[in-house]
């Protein structure tokens, strides 16, 4: 049965522009990988941009389509750093991720990464996800940056979901599910919702 | 991906070249500039620049530039370090701190005012 945490989307629009990248974490190292991070965000990123196109006299539009790319490939970044650093390489399950530009009420943008994780992994994920939801943005931001400083081994743990959120004043969501076959391993979504 | 010191410290200009990006500390100016797109995957990946950064911190200028006008692309990794760097001067209360950005790389004009509220003190200009 599956856990949902947040603003998720379960079932988005069926007629919209998407594009989905499967990674298999188990054919290259992850210290390989990760220049692939960069590349696919700035290729999301790249490719978005084209429905935001804007003409060379028109600078407002510029300014837009180059705020939207720079968005896009930080925010896709670092769901692709968060999947392929928190992904169970014990289980045969792809990490996908996915592009979508809904054109409903109002323009949307969703990105979205799945991966496996272990369930020790998913114990502390969801208390971090439900302390992430029932905090203030800026609290606890400056909270966890202030904590972080405190030690010198603290890395960055969920300084990006913050970022998404205070800097891009996007709306995150996560699902939680089983892994068909694998009893030790749960499919962690993360959505984030970038208005436009 | 490693970064390398490529001079010995304590000359006037220390660089660490990486793959697509570059940290170079111009002693002169008490300058530290960050250029390029930096993404690297862990902490223990950018302690040569947290290296450089602190060493320019125990020198105790007057002011301490952190010039990011040609800084692309940073990671929350990399936020996390320019955040840190940001406290640990707060409360050495040694230098001032001047970082200098560009308006026209979007991430800059999101990101780089946290840093104003973790060390009130610093003075951000964005060009």
């Amino acid at each position: 049965m599956a856990q949902i945490f947040g603003d998720f989307r379960e079932n988005l629009p069926t007629d919209h522009e998407f594009l989905i990248l499967g990674f298999s974490p188990s054919s290259i190292p992850i210290q390989q990988r990760w220049r692939n991070n960069g590349l696919s965000a700035d290729f999301v990123a790249d490719y978005l941009a084209t429905f935001f196109s804007a003409s060379e006299t028109d600078s407002q539009a510029q300014a837009r389509q180059a705020e939207i790319k720079s968005a896009v490939s930080y925010i896709a970044n670092e769901l692709l750093e968060n999947a392929m650093k928190f992904n169970d390489e014990t289980v045969r399950y792809s990490i996908r991720f996915g592009m979508h530009l809904i054109n409903d009420a109002e323009h949307t943008i969703v990105l979205v990464a799945t991966n496996s994780i272990s369930l020790e992994t998913f114990t502390r994920f969801k208390a971090y996800v439900q302390e992430f939801l029932a905090s203030d943005p800026d609290e606890l931001y400056m909270r966890q940056l202030e904590l972080t400083a405190e030690s010198i081994e603290a890395g960055s743990a969920g300084l990006g979901l913050l970022t998404m959120r205070t800097d891009y004043e996007a709306k995150l969501g996560w699902k939680f599910d089983a892994v068909e076959n694998e009893p030790t391993a749960i499919a962690v979504t993360t959505m984030v919702q970038l208005p436009v | 991906m490693a970064a390398t010191l490529d001079q010995p410290m304590n000359v006037n200009m220390e660089v660490i070249q990486g793959e697509n990006y570059q940290a170079s500390y111009d002693a002169e100016n008490a300058t530290v500039r960050l250029t390029g797109s930096l993404r690297l995957s862990s902490p223990t990946e950018y302690q040569p620049i947290v290296d450089l950064l602190n060493a320019v911190a125990a020198a105790e200028p007057p002011t301490i530039v952190l010039d990011l006008r040609q800084l692309e692309f940073l990671n929350s990794s990399g936020i996390s370090m320019l955040s840190k760097f940001a406290i640990a001067m707060r409360k050495r209360e040694t230098s001032n701190i001047v970082v200098r950005g560009s308006s026209s790389i979007p991430w800059q004009g999101k990101s780089l005012k946290n840093l104003q509220r973790l060390m009130p003190n610093l003075t951000l200009e964005l060009n």
